[in-house]
């Protein structure tokens, strides 16, 4: 699709990380990561299982505290223990790789909770930009069934709806597509391309490479904790420089 | 949960079988036997005349059917019964919360006060705790000063809600002391609801901009609810059975009078045999109830 370098360089930074760093316990699982995330750039995040990317996106919104280095999210910092979280929330979406709807509530009030009780939306409105992003999603007929009664594909795209719903600056995508069944992967891939062509700002922890190539700005690879590569996705797949990442790739493609 | 779907699962729910038969048989010579024991070897001359009277009386003035003992006990049970249900479900779920608090105080409170409701039996506990809620909390509650003032309109609501308005502050005490009892352990049952909801319901909570009470209330506490209505209904019946318990500090309930009629008429068979069966009914309804509450929450899938 040649998206590649779309992004100019003077683009304001939605996100910025300088030399973060974060353990559990003993074990060190962010060391010294630098990232720049402007607006209207797609990034994807790859590696092997264990490599802290998805505690990487955690960290962007708070769900993880870091414990040095720092973050600016929409130019606010999220100092280490994570105190300004609550003026990032609802700023950044996250789609999560076990969905994570509310079972009790339908489809519409799973969109709808956050507009009404975080944004003070009235309830007719925020069904009026419920459907339209159900809409966008493909699943306007389901607004009225409960999650439980979804396909796990369809389950992901009300997820996507809802955190639309908060009209956020970013999207972080925490691998959408893992616990889905093979044929239901394309329909969640289908809107997430849709959504990177309409300018979102996106994060995407996916093991999707094909997704990658069509939709990412930058390709960013990490293994041990350590961003090992970062470069856009003609030249990672081309010419990878590092060892462990031509390593990774070849496992990934070949099978 | 999904045993209600029709379709090819609901054939082995088959007929009775041999063993079936043969229990039933033992539970039938057992009743027989003992109603052989009662009849003839106890000697027990069944006499039903009084019980109807004790349920509906004329009254001699007005020659107007009123409200006797039974029917009077069995409106103060049903009023103890709903306001401890309301006053310990609220308790037990705040106590929950206060256990799986992120916060060392609270987890000490909740932690220190199931533990100890828990392992003292009801009658010390309503022993003492009756007297320290009628001597000390009920002047500081005023309810006797508010009774006092208050209009005959406001009486006569309060007649409803509380039954007789002389007999207020010792009908508070019983239920409060009822209340506080149920709550520990309506609280150990709210906890396990709330501790099986995953961390990915708050996470979710979280990026759609909910404060932590609005995920609590909106996300945690209807899930939670959901999950525990079985053994929440078995509490809450225990709650009303355990009702009983309160005649010991003089509240004149169903056991209460039934007591006192079983004494005055020397018709203990008859009159327990009868409030029994009351007792029955009140915790069956319930028990209906919750069941249909529980297959609406079925319905939702999940």
């Amino acid at each position: 699709m040649g998206n590649q370098q779309k992004v100019p360089a003077h683009e304001a930074p939605v996100i910025e990380m300088h030399g973060v760093n974060k353990w559990f316990d003993e074990f060190h699982v962010l060391k010294d990561i630098n990232v720049v995330v402007r607006q209207g750039e797609r990034i994807v995040v790859c590696g092997p299982s264990g490599s802290g990317k998805s505690t990487l996106i955690r960290c962007i919104n708070g769900l993880e505290e870091h414990e040095a280095g720092r973050i600016v999210v929409n130019g606010i910092e999220l100092d280490p223990y994570s105190r300004h979280v609550d003026a990032i929330r609802g700023e950044v979406g996250m789609v999560f790789q076990q969905f994570n709807l509310f079972p009790h509530l339908t489809v519409l009030e799973n969109c709808t909770l956050g507009p009404v009780r975080s944004r003070g939306m009235s309830k007719s409105d925020a069904e009026m930009l419920a459907m339209e992003y159900l809409e966008r999603v493909r699943i306007p007929e389901q607004a009225k069934k409960y999650p439980g009664h979804l396909s796990g594909g369809q389950q992901q795209r009300v997820a996507i709806a809802r955190s639309l719903c908060m009209k956020p600056r970013v999207m972080l995508f925490d691998e959408p597509t893992s616990a889905l069944d093979p044929e239901m992967i394309k329909e969640v891939l289908d809107v997430m391309i849709d959504l990177a062509n309409s300018g979102m700002t996106m994060v995407c922890v996916t093991h999707e490479m094909g997704f990658a190539r069509t939709v990412a700005d930058t390709m960013v690879f990490m293994d041990a904790g350590c961003i090992i590569e970062s470069a856009p996705p003609a030249d990672f797949f081309g010419k990878p420089r590092s060892d462990r990442t031509k390593l990774f790739l070849s496992q990934i493609l070949t099978h | 949960m999904d045993e209600r779907r029709p379709g090819p699962r609901r054939r082995r729910r088959g007929g009775p079988t041999a063993l079936d038969f043969a229990v039933l048989t033992a539970v039938l010579s057992v009743i027989g036997y003992v109603g052989y024991r009662v009849n003839s070897v106890l000697v027990y001359q069944w006499d039903w005349s009084t019980i109807p009277g004790y349920f509906f009386r004329r009254d001699p003035k007005t020659n107007e059917w009123v409200a006797n003992l039974l029917i009077k006990g069995l409106a103060t049970t049903v009023r103890i019964a709903v306001w401890g249900m309301i006053l310990s479900t609220v308790a037990g779920v705040l106590l929950a919360f206060a256990r799986t608090s992120r916060r060392l105080l609270p987890r000490l409170v909740g932690w220190a006060y199931v533990g100890f409701i828990r392992n003292i039996p009801p009658v010390p506990f309503l022993f003492l705790f009756y007297f320290f809620i009628s001597t000390q909390l009920m002047p500081i509650l005023g309810i006797d000063r508010f009774l006092a003032h208050a209009s005959p309109g406001t009486l006569s609501v309060m007649q409803v809600l509380f039954g007789d308005v002389a007999l207020i502050p010792n009908f508070a005490s019983g239920v409060i002391c009822l209340s506080l009892m149920m709550a520990a352990y309506i609280a150990e049952i709210v906890r396990a609801g709330i501790e099986s909801i995953p961390k990915g319901q708050y996470e979710a909570g979280y990026t759609i901009g909910l404060s932590r009470l609005q995920i609590t209330w909106y996300i945690v506490l209807p899930q939670a609810v959901q999950r525990v209505v079985p053994p929440l209904t078995g509490q809450l019946i225990t709650l009303i059975k355990d009702s009983s318990l309160v005649a010991l500090i003089s509240i004149q309930e169903l056991s209460f009078l039934a007591m006192e009629i079983a004494i005055s008429e020397r018709r203990f068979f008859e009159v327990w045999i009868v409030t029994g069966l009351m007792y029955f009914v009140i915790c069956y309804s319930l028990a209906l109830l919750m069941r249909r509450l529980e297959r609406r929450a079925a319905a939702h899938g999940r």
